[in-house]
């Protein structure tokens, strides 16, 4: 069965490729074609989704029945949203720095594509596998806010450039915390290899593992993969109250789509390196001893096990989001500088003494 | 090492009242309660403004079709964006010639509803309706005559 190990099917591909087309460039670029394809099919279906959902849980949380007029329980909605970006003018900007304007978008996006490349979805399906795949994925998460820095620099806008700044301040800041609270899980998973790093997870998963120090380690994860993601209540690089819209106030129709677009896919990429890392990725939930149980959560698919963790994981980031007001830079700063960094880095002496003394589970 | 125990309070403070923040929201999300907003369209035949709301100005008028305005024009000069236009004739009263209020012009299409011409009326004749539903085909539509026709002053008690 496919659904429990993909080496097959896409070893069968590879085989057909090679025996049709020989070993060569050719077969490298139709693989390549055909992988990110098939991330573009699920970043626009997931994208779809995502947008729904936020409206839904936002509802939700707000006594409100949500979206509920195109479609049964409006979920036809978000389609309705797109076609309607897809169709709205572009309005060009004047005096503004036209090529770096447009490429903006585009480095957004770039950079949430190479990171989700890295994320193993099950046994096998898997973009790429780096020895050094927790390294790479924080690299090139980062790179998003050249994006955003250029899109606020070349609006010629003075709420663009406020935007952009705060959200360079802000992902130069909180990247140190993230990187440091996945530093924590390679201590004791040790290797970077994303493959090794769920294998690593079959029996239980880190964050049980690593008890307190990685539970410790989750929450700021969290926290900082929040802030990088721009979302709320670490928003102000947009926040609509005081900068119309930020980094993205110039940019219309399906240019504007691109950013919101890649809000969200930030949001999934966020979530799948926070199950890979802390709660198993594609591992079903295993108690040892309990073999009964056991073999009935191994029954699920893995992929469906990606998912839902996943699932969870985007829905405790919109519940943050609709339950925190958005923090002032100085917050915001204060926050990483004077109380995440210092409980990370102590987080992280208190794992290696767990890992040396062999504490850990 | 008072400062690191004011500091471990400090982020343990901090964690409960974020806590206490999503604790209210997961109640709301589990268990909605009633909805607050109302589905416009279909309460249409039950739905009832509340009294102070603000729709559109509106002249009072009793059964004998009699108005209370005497055409003094506080209202227009009160307006902060000129959408009022009173209109005055010269009524003859017991032998007297008397200002008469004969066209009082509202351009809703102006108006904010800011309701500085319903609290500086001297004689109380203008009010807010209820009525919100105001989207015509033609701009012009927007411009009404508040007074209705062959409307009279009323005789003051």
């Amino acid at each position: 069965m496919f659904l429990y190990d993909f080496t097959e099917l896409t070893s069968s591909i590879h085989e057909g490729l090679v025996s049709s087309l020989g070993e060569g460039l050719l077969t490298t670029t139709i693989e390549f074609v055909i992988a990110g394809i098939a991330y573009l099919l699920f970043f626009a279906i997931f994208g779809l989704f995502a947008v729904y959902l936020e409206r839904k849980v936002c509802a939700v949380i707000q006594n409100r029945p949500g979206p509920n007029r195109v479609g049964p329980y409006g979920i036809i909605q978000t389609i309705a949203d797109f076609i309607k970006l897809l169709m709205k003018e572009l309005i060009p900007i004047k005096n503004s720095d036209k090529v770096l304007f447009n490429l903006a978008p585009f480095i957004v996006i770039t950079a949430t594509f190479l990171s989700i490349g890295a994320i193993p979805f099950d046994k096998g399906l898997q973009m790429m596998d780096f020895d050094i795949g927790i390294l790479y994925v924080t690299a090139v998460s980062s790179l998003g806010v050249l994006g955003i820095l250029l899109a606020g620099w070349s609006s010629n806008n003075k709420y663009s450039l406020i935007g952009a700044m705060r959200s360079g301040a802000q992902i130069v800041s909180y990247e140190l915390s993230a990187g440091l609270s996945l530093m924590t899980i390679i201590v004791l998973a040790g290797t970077m290899q994303f493959s090794e790093v769920v294998a690593g997870q079959a029996d239980l998963w880190f964050i049980f593992k690593g008890h307190i120090p990685a539970i410790i380690a989750f929450v700021i994860f969290m926290i900082a993969g929040t802030a990088e993601t721009n979302r709320g209540p670490f928003d102000l690089a947009e926040a609509e109250s005081e900068l119309t819209a930020g980094f993205h106030t110039e940019y219309s129709g399906i240019k504007f789509a691109l950013f919101y677009l890649s809000e969200y896919m930030n949001m999934f990429v966020i979530a799948a390196i926070g199950t890979t890392v802390f709660l198993g990725g594609w591992q079903p939930f295993q108690i040892p001893g309990l073999d009964g149980f056991n073999t009935v959560m191994a029954y699920i698919p893995p992929v469906l096990w990606f998912f839902l963790k996943v699932f969870v994981l985007i829905i405790v980031m919109m519940w943050f989001k609709w339950t925190f007001p958005r923090l002032r830079i100085d917050q915001l700063l204060r926050l990483e500088w004077k109380y995440l960094l210092p409980i990370n880095l102590v987080n992280l002496i208190l794992m290696a003494t767990c890992v040396l003394l062999g504490w850990h589970l | 090492m008072n400062a690191i125990v004011e500091y471990i309070k400090e982020v343990l403070g901090g964690v409960k009242s974020l806590l206490t923040g999503l604790s209210v929201t997961v109640k709301y999300f589990f268990s909605p309660g009633e909805i607050v907003t109302q589905e416009y369209p279909e309460n249409r035949a039950t739905l009832k403004m509340f009294d102070r709301f603000r729709g559109n100005v509106y002249m009072i008028h009793n059964e004998q079709n009699q108005h209370t305005c005497t055409g003094c024009g506080i209202c227009e000069m009160n307006c902060p964006n000129g959408s009022i236009e009173v209109i005055s004739k010269t009524i003859v009263v017991d032998d007297k010639k008397k200002k008469a209020l004969d066209k009082h012009i509202y351009r809703m299409g102006m108006c904010t509803f800011c309701g500085l011409c319903v609290k500086s009326c001297p004689s109380k004749s203008l009010a807010f309706g209820q009525e919100f539903e105001n989207s015509v085909y033609n701009r012009s539509d927007l411009t009404r005559i508040l007074n209705k026709p062959n409307s009279t002053i009323a005789i003051k008690q």
